[in-house]
């Protein structure tokens, strides 16, 4: 054989390898848990609660279900949204899931509308929940619970400074300061602080997006209060890198920060870690245009337009979300505090009525924003980058807003022209 | 070549009837191998080639033909090419610092009289821990921001505040947390390798050398052991290169939200999997990287002749 001819044959083979190993990378996180799947099969995504007994509370409801054998994907660690994404395009994709309101997944056809099963209860859910599943004149998911966010406190620790509750952002940052010890930390708002950027904006008297679908957002007020959060951010007193995150009630409850911005959801385990030492505000006044905000987030159902089988899966969520009053109710109250978006579940929902939890209710009521499904995640992700550039990493608020806006643009022609 | 031809008329019969022989056992050996590589890795890179031209948002099978444009997107949004930067960062601190610490391990396992095994063992064990288990170790727990994080309580005996390594860029402790959770990672399997290659020196080297005058300790690693690493050496710079560039899982784990610290890869799943789920540009960066890799590699090849070297062994003769 001639040599030449061996070389070559060498050679490509060797490129070839190459290749492959670089191709291997490509066939990572190919997606499992998933067995034969006969017909009468649903398979259930749900990102991970920290409240202890919700994993088995969900599968108990599941089980309880008997028309089909339901499966539950019970997703950790920080990524839930990339994972229900990917899933989502795959022929592995979730019959039902939850997630936010997010006009994207109507627009790439990934959901079916769901009005025939919520007509009958339309009107006993909270106005709000029901106006922001609805997109293109059709509702496309159950909610199953509210989420209000607050900034918790430690009223001991605040008295002892004396210091009020902080109703605007510069006091936030004062209070912050004079609440650090060498033991303690004045505020934690999670370790990247991309959760309170909403908050900020709407503080700052700006807002997501415009009636029309533009980018509102971008004003010099919010500019300000970014500048003003990388000062806190310099300053020492946060609490940062903390092993559990802004949604764990670790950090409040091991006494490393005085206060917490966290969900409605850890007040039962800050309650028994501190009794009757925490109160709670709306995260505060950012500018004088603006006033105090918080987050209604929470988690609705919605089921995929690739289920195997639409109907039974809708059936599914008819049968839990909306039939099954009792199962809802537990999900609410008995694990962490949420708030039943369903009238008559939150009228008899007496955890909620009294103490902290109806100051909670009462926040939530005065302050709560909900989502604005056409703010989807790109435009989530994008802000969280305004953060990450303008308050951790020191860039000039103004440029990282543009970076943003050009991100958000695009995604809002591509959604809506 | 020496074979009789065939006459003009009656064509090669005999090659009709198949491939036979050596061309057979060829085919025969690399035909699975081939199809795999077809379907698993040609495929997938045709499939990305052709999505690269297109607008292809939350879909594998678009259908609006952008041109260029995800091309220039990609080069042109800041992103894709600083995480190019963020790795050439992190490569040339990583490739480096791995290579000198495996081998210090090597020469003072190389040196014990006894218990040699057990820490071979022990160096050797961390290969088995996985990235992402070993970066929630050293996030959660050496280089957690709390004032009970090992570093933080070891800093705090000196008087020195707690420092936050991973939420603050500045200064760039991030890139402390990030070498040094692949340092223990590896360095014990490349020890292994130098271990292997420190074994198989000549013992008359070091005799003839201490005849000569050379005076053992730096003079004889200098002189002796140092190029007799040579081929070990090139072989652990490229394996180490190469595992830098596949780095994924601890800048993904430890460096959650951040717009720095992002190498290609990192940058690639976000374009393409993560919230975007832009499969157009991920494809178009995807095809700019190999590119890339293509150009690196044949540069490599005329300039350190890596991959001529079989062909040159077997020229000399071999051994």
């Amino acid at each position: 054989m001639p040599p030449r001819s061996s070389f070559d044959r060498r050679a490509f083979l060797r490129a070839a390898g190459g290749l492959a190993a670089l191709g291997a990378l490509g066939a990572c996180g190919s997606n499992t848990g998933r067995g034969g799947g006969g017909s009468g099969d649903l398979t259930q995504y749900f990102h991970a609660y920290g409240e202890e007994g919700t994993q088995q509370a969900i599968k108990r409801y599941a089980k309880a279900f008997g028309k089909a054998d339901v499966r539950t994907q019970w997703i950790t660690g920080s990524n839930f949204e990339s994972k229900l994404f990917s899933a989502l395009l795959s022929s592995d994709a979730p019959d039902v899931f939850e997630f936010h309101p997010q006009i994207q997944l109507v627009k790439a056809e990934q959901i079916v509308p769901l009005d025939d099963i919520i007509e009958p209860v339309k009107d006993d859910f909270v106005e709000a929940d029901l106006t922001s599943h609805t997109m293109d004149g059709k509702i496309w998911g159950v909610r199953m619970i509210d989420d209000p966010k607050f900034l918790y406190y430690r009223k001991s620790l605040l008295d002892k400074a004396g210091l009020k509750p902080p109703g605007t952002l510069d006091e936030l940052v004062e209070a912050s300061r004079k609440l650090t010890t060498d033991k303690v930390k004045g505020l934690f708002l999670g370790n990247n602080l991309v959760d309170v950027a909403r908050p900020l904006i709407w503080g700052s008297g700006a807002d997501l997006l415009t009636e029309k679908n533009e980018i509102a957002y971008h004003t010099d007020a919010f500019a300000a209060t970014l500048g003003t959060m990388r000062t806190l951010f310099k300053s020492g007193s946060l609490l940062l890198d903390a092993p559990a995150d802004y949604w764990d009630p670790s950090a409040f409850n091991q006494g490393l920060a005085a206060m917490q911005w966290c969900g409605m959801w850890a007040m039962p385990a800050m309650q028994k870690a501190h009794g009757d030492d925490i109160g709670i505000i709306p995260f505060p006044q950012c500018a004088d245009a603006g006033g105090p905000s918080l987050i209604n987030g929470g988690w609705s159902m919605f089921v995929s337009a690739k289920a195997k089988d639409v109907d039974l899966a809708k059936e599914y969520v008819k049968w839990l979300w909306i039939d099954q009053t009792e199962y809802q109710e537990d999900w609410a109250l008995n694990y962490g505090f949420h708030i039943p978006p369903r009238k008559s579940i939150a009228a008899k929902a007496d955890k909620l009525k009294t103490g902290l939890a109806a100051e909670g209710v009462e926040l939530a009521g005065k302050y709560g924003r909900f989502d604005n499904p056409h703010w989807t995640q790109a435009m989530i992700t994008a802000v969280e980058k305004v953060i990450a550039d303008a308050v951790r990493s020191g860039m000039a608020p103004e440029a990282a807003l543009d970076k943003c806006d050009k991100t958000v643009n695009r995604e809002l022609t591509s959604l809506f022209g | 070549m020496s074979t009789p031809t065939s006459p003009r008329g009656a064509p090669g019969i005999r090659r009709v009837r198949g491939v036979r022989g050596p061309t057979l056992h060829f085919w025969l050996f690399t035909g699975p191998f081939l199809v795999g590589l077809v379907i698993f890795v040609y495929v997938p890179i045709v499939w990305s080639a052709w999505l690269s031209f297109f607008e292809a948002r939350s879909t594998v099978t678009p259908s609006e033909f952008v041109g260029w444009d995800n091309y220039v997107q990609m080069l042109t949004s800041g992103g894709f090419v600083k995480s190019l930067g963020t790795f050439t960062v992190f490569a040339a601190i990583v490739v480096p610092v791995t290579w000198a610490f495996s081998l210090a391990l090597a020469l003072m396992v190389n040196r014990l009289r006894f218990m040699r095994a057990f820490f071979r063992s022990v160096f050797f064990l961390p290969t088995a821990c996985s990235f992402v288990a070993a970066s929630l170790i050293w996030k959660m727990s050496i280089f957690s921001g709390v004032r009970f994080g090992l570093m933080n309580t070891v800093l705090g005996w000196f008087g020195v505040d707690t420092i936050a390594w991973l939420a603050d860029p500045h200064p760039p402790w991030y890139w402390l947390v990030i070498v040094t959770v692949r340092l223990w990672l590896q360095s014990g399997f490349f020890m292994i390798l130098f271990l292997a290659a420190l074994q198989n020196i000549p013992r008359e080297l070091y005799e003839a050398a201490a005849i000569d005058g050379a005076k053992s300790g730096w003079q004889t690693f200098r002189y002796i052991t140092l190029p007799q690493l040579r081929a070990t050496s090139t072989a652990v710079v490229l394996l180490l290169l190469i595992a830098a560039y596949q780095a994924f899982d601890e800048f993904f784990n430890l460096l959650p939200k951040a717009t720095w610290g992002q190498p290609p890869l990192v940058d690639l799943y976000y374009t393409a999997l993560g919230e975007n789920q832009d499969y157009g540009r991920g494809s178009a960066g995807a095809m700019i990287l190999t590119a890339l890799i293509c150009a690196v590699t044949l540069l490599q090849g005329k300039i350190m002749g890596f991959g001529r070297g079989d062909e040159e062994y077997t020229a000399k003769g071999g051994k």
